[in-house]
């Protein structure tokens, strides 16, 4: 086993304790926590396979932004400290679909490489990713970026209730279609504050805009 | 020199520019801050004009009783001040002092590893604020959360438009890229990337998060001793960090006369210059309301910034 070896095994306890830890605890601001460390092991994994650049897009997107908005939004409408005893959670299906789509998942990549070996592709340094983004894949690189252009105004439009036409028939059709179509995360943490909805979706833009930066 | 000697070397060196060089700004913000409101600031503490004042602050905070609120989340409470001291520490690794190798962690990638950490420190305001278990934290943690989470996105695209200028992510290679007249035509990113810094670091007139006439400290509220010490630490190493940062994109870091040999000292220079700059701006400055501070993020930080990364392409494009 080398180095690697073992630092892969580790971040993957922690990012697998922590995710469980997520579903479990009962304590509501916890489990937002617990994930912030569960994906910052999983951005650990990216380094130690030498994809230097997504495991940082990991941090800045995941534990910076989506994580906050997460947090924030549980915490402007509930967020008590200490356990809460009325949690809906269905324990059963929960397993049975984690469970079943992670056994499913290893059995398959488990049966597809069996012991075969690979080389560790050369480290995905943002020089190597700028040439193959803008010469391979620019098409795909494109319409990615009109879809999240798309989410973008989806956000603005449904964060404006002024800009929803005359009448609320007509309104809602044509506002609400480019919406939730490209991001959940653009219907998320709206429905949470309603009156300051300006707020958060100012923010979700934010976000958005930087996704599409990067 | 072996590997871990020269590693070693480098961490001491991280280490203890993070011990010294806040403790010196503060210093700095005593000083002038007591001299532009006509008084004297420390005088006694160490002898000469007051220099050892933040020593004897430091032993004062370690020798005060640690308190947590019975209400408090206690781990997350506990845990907080050095979740929000981390990130810095971890930013101080990429930023070059001069040219060669007088860097502590070369990064091929290192404006947007930089960019990604500082975006951590939110974590830390959200999670003093709610384990406090006060109201008062919780809307500053709330109105930390939303200032942050703003404030990052004309910080972000300033940045980008200086690695579009200088054509890679490396803070040495855009340091080695930066000719002076950057100073024009980067101007505008600068202003930004310097008034979004002030902000993210929740620096007077952005520090509404800890708006002392209407929230008491904010998150802060119910620290005591050290682990309040750890948090004025952070605020001071964050104006190092943005000190640094602007240098580095902006101000052509090690560049000025003779380079080569004096390189590390002018970007200490330049730092120490914004700092100042820092301080000067909290003296003058009243603090912003919400809304000016939210209005000033979204219709002027973010479209000049787009502005800017136009003309950036469109200067790139044409020469």
């Amino acid at each position: 086993m080398t180095v690697a070896d073992v630092l892969l095994l580790a971040l993957g306890a922690v990012a697998v304790g922590s995710g469980a830890l997520v579903v479990t605890s009962a304590h509501l601001v916890r489990s937002g926590l617990y994930l912030v460390i569960s994906l910052g092991a999983v951005a650990g994994l990216y380094l130690v396979l030498g994809a230097e650049l997504v495991a940082w897009v990991q941090v800045l997107v995941y534990v910076g932004a989506v994580v906050v908005l997460l947090l924030f939004a549980v915490m402007l409408t509930r967020a008590p400290i200490g356990a809460s005893r009325d949690l809906d959670r269905p324990v059963w299906a929960a397993a049975l679909v984690g469970g079943g789509t992670g056994l499913g998942l290893a059995a398959l990549l488990a049966d597809a490489f069996r012991w075969t070996r690979y080389e560790l592709p050369e480290p995905g340094t943002a020089e190597r990713l700028g040439e193959q983004i803008f010469g391979g894949w620019v098409l795909p690189f494109e319409v990615l970026s009109i879809l999240l252009l798309a989410a973008l105004v989806g956000a603005i439009v449904l964060s404006r209730p002024d800009l929803r036409g005359p009448g609320p028939a007509v309104g809602p059709g044509p506002a609400v279609g480019p919406g939730p179509g490209p991001g959940s995360g653009a219907s998320g943490p709206g429905p949470g504050p309603g009156s300051g909805a300006s707020g958060p979706g100012a923010d979700d833009a934010g976000f958005r805009a930087r996704e599409d930066a990067s | 020199m072996p590997l871990w000697l020269d590693l070693a070397v480098r961490i001491v060196a991280v280490v203890a520019a993070f011990l010294v060089l806040p403790l010196v700004v503060g210093q700095m913000e005593h000083k002038a801050m007591a001299h532009m409101q006509a008084r004297l600031g420390p005088m006694y503490a160490g002898g000469f004009h007051g220099w050892a004042q933040l020593i004897a602050d430091g032993v004062k905070f370690v020798q005060k009783e640690d308190v947590t609120p019975r209400a408090a989340d206690r781990r997350v409470f506990q845990l907080a001040p050095i979740v929000a001291l981390f990130p810095y520490l971890v930013v101080l690794l990429a930023v070059p002092l001069g040219p060669g190798a007088l860097v502590a962690q070369k990064l091929d990638i290192g404006l947007f590893f930089v960019l990604a950490v500082l975006g951590v420190g939110v974590v830390a305001v959200l999670m003093s604020a709610w384990a406090s278990a006060n109201k008062y934290s919780l809307l500053g943690g709330l109105r930390g959360a939303a200032q942050l989470l703003g404030y990052e996105l004309p910080l972000v695209l300033a940045a980008a438009s200086v690695a579009m200028a200088a054509g890679t992510l490396s803070l040495p290679g855009i340091v080695a890229a930066w000719s002076p007249w950057w100073l024009l035509w980067q101007l505008p990113a600068m202003v930004v990337f310097f008034v979004s810094g002030v902000a993210e670091i929740r620096r007077p007139p952005f520090d509404m998060p800890i708006a002392d006439s209407e929230l008491v400290v904010g998150y802060m509220t119910e620290y005591t001793g050290l682990r309040f010490a750890f948090f004025l630490l952070t605020e001071y190493v964050g104006i190092v960090v943005i000190a640094a940062l602007t240098t580095v994109l902006f101000l052509g870091g090690w560049h000025g006369p003779f380079a080569e040999q004096l390189g590390w000292l002018w970007t200490l220079i330049k730092v120490f210059a914004v700092a100042f700059v820092i301080i000067w701006m909290r003296v003058t400055f009243p603090r912003l309301r919400e809304d000016q501070l939210q209005r000033i993020c979204w219709l002027v930080l973010v479209p000049v910034a787009l502005a800017q990364l136009v003309l950036t392409a469109a200067v790139k494009v044409l020469t």
